[in-house]
């Protein structure tokens, strides 16, 4: 990790250049710009369709690129000698579907990556778990599977599995999309709370409320591009692009 | 006619695709064995009891093939059925492990070696068991020798070989089948965890899947079972050769090709049948949970 030692904590900790990404021959991102500084919390909003998940999903290398860069922490991600993993265990990310280990408990879901990936000694790593399952407001839940929670309870140990690897940014792909509504506040409470203790967080959310009280910077994205982006109350009441306009009139 | 024919362009119209080819079942052994009554056995006991009595009650010659039966029944079993058995778990033993190796080898990254343990499955798969013994049996040498160590060759060994190549061939199948059937977003899941494809593989898919695999497992058991009468082709003495001497010794009269067969087909109607029950029942029970 050479190209690391040029990064320093007040550069941004993701910086985006103009990135281009196609499946086959349909153009989903259109040359986007974000630079994200350490700390910060970023929703991206926009209508389904316009890119916002690819986005997000290419910071972590699960999608590539066409054009463009993306540096996480100084070090480009598309870059093809990256080591992903070292990647990896910097960013960590939460899916819309959960996506938990459904042959494993709430506490081996949580300990397994850092067992098996970081080599850290297991008994230090199951103490950390324990305190993470409490502090995303499941204790007692510890040696339930995943198939005995409810959809907003899986959420939370997606959550804390991902941030047992110690990362220093959270992706969050819609993870309250398929939630139902009364469990979404569980679910934002907690990314809430990690966005208080200073985790870097970048949300790609519907939630226009949770985006306006707890993002420092919104992105609205339309067919690939950014349209618009500002601070969330700047955006939210003096949005000056049409297409923001009538996004947001139809949404709030 | 136009307005006839533009009608049916509406999928809406259409609710069943008549022309759809019917899915395939990998359990049909499993299924029809397996929904047989459970008084089948017992029903084919007494039908080998009785038969027998007929057959003499019919004859002039005096031949007992009761008499002759009983002899020979401890002997048919004990040397000869549990060699089939013998045969037919070493074989699972080199099919489920070579199955393991190709199938896992079928979904690699590493293209050359994709390509060819997929050609291996196909090609065993798609061979005549008997043909593929013949190769083994005839392509493999009496000894080999080894770094100064003399393996030796009997035709059983090679038999188990041969008989293995299918069912590496079709348990290559139900492992790439069985891995592929995990939803892509636990692959992604591992990854965006810093996991290595090996260690998803070991530690997330196939734990998964291992229930999956279990039934149509155990129906290429009873298949494999059932198959390796073959063998006595080559001259391995296994039952149904053992039965054909039997009846030789037994002066090759002809009222005992009935009984004596008959009593070998019940042996094993009698050791697939619970299993082929098992297979279904664990079916029906992996099938609900995910």
């Amino acid at each position: 990790m050479t190209a690391n030692s040029t990064w320093t904590p007040d550069q941004p900790i993701v910086s985006i250049k103009n990135v281009q990404k196609s499946f086959g021959d349909f153009q989903v991102l259109k040359g986007i710009d974000m630079d994200i500084q350490k700390g910060e919390v970023i929703c991206i909003i926009g209508p389904s369709g316009s890119g916002k998940s690819t986005l997000i999903r290419c910071i972590n290398a699960l999608n590539d690129i066409q054009g463009g860069s993306i540096k996480v922490e100084g070090q480009e991600v598309h870059d093809p000698d990256l080591d992903k993993l070292e990647l990896r265990k910097k960013v960590g990310m939460v899916f819309q579907q959960y996506n938990l280990f459904p042959h494993k408990t709430v506490l081996q879901n949580i300990m397994m990556a850092p067992v098996l990936v970081l080599k850290e000694n297991k008994a230090e790593v199951e103490e950390r778990a324990r305190s993470l399952v409490k502090k995303v407001r499941l204790g007692g839940k510890e040696d339930a599977y995943p198939g005995e929670l409810s959809g907003g309870q899986q959420q939370r140990v997606a959550i804390a599995r991902s941030l047992a690897m110690r990362p220093d940014i959270m992706l969050f792909d819609e993870v309250t999309a398929a939630l139902d509504p009364e469990t979404v506040k569980e679910v934002l409470v907690t990314i809430k709370d990690l966005a208080e203790d200073g985790m870097t967080c970048i949300l790609v959310t519907h939630e226009m409320g949770f985006a306006r009280e707890v993002a420092d910077h919104i992105y609205f994205t339309d067919r690939g591009v950014i349209v618009e982006h500002g601070p969330p109350n700047t955006f939210f009441d003096s949005a000056k692009d049409e297409r923001t306009k009538l996004f947001l009139s139809q949404i709030l | 006619m136009t307005t006839h024919s533009n009608q049916n362009r509406f999928a809406v119209l259409k609710p069943i695709d008549t022309t759809r080819r019917m899915s395939y079942d990998p359990m049909t052994l499993s299924r029809s064995l397996g929904s047989l009554p459970v008084w089948t056995p017992f029903a084919a006991l007494a039908v080998a009891a009785i038969w027998p009595q007929i057959v003499y009650a019919q004859t002039a010659t005096g031949v007992d093939p009761i008499g002759a039966l009983w002899r020979w029944a401890p002997f048919l079993i004990t040397k000869g059925f549990l060699f089939n058995i013998l045969i037919s778990f070493l074989c699972l033993l080199l099919g489920t492990l070579g199955g393991l190796a190709i199938g896992l080898g079928q979904i690699s990254h590493v293209k050359p070696l994709r390509w060819l343990c997929w050609g291996i499955t196909q090609l065993f798969r798609n061979s005549p068991w008997l043909v593929l013994l013949f190769i083994v049996m005839l392509a493999l040498p009496f000894e080999l020798t080894i770094f100064g160590n003399t393996f030796f060759f009997p035709a059983w060994i090679k038999a188990v070989i041969g008989l293995s190549l299918p069912i590496i061939a079709n348990i290559s199948e139900i492992v790439r089948g069985a891995v592929a059937s995990v939803p892509t977003t636990q692959w992604e899941a591992a990854e965006s965890l810093a996991m290595t494809r090996r260690q998803a593989m070991w530690r997330i898919i196939l734990p998964q899947c291992f229930k999956r695999m279990i039934p149509p497992w155990m129906n290429w058991y009873a298949i494999l079972t059932m198959a390796t009468p073959l063998v006595s082709i080559l001259g391995v003495e296994e039952v149904v050769n053992l039965t054909r001497q039997a009846i030789e010794a037994e002066d090759n009269l002809p009222e005992l090709l009935a009984p004596f067969y008959g009593f070998v087909l019940i042996l094993f109607f009698i050791y697939c049948y619970p299993i082929a029950r098992l297979t279904l029942r664990l079916e029906r029970r992996f099938a609900v949970k995910l």
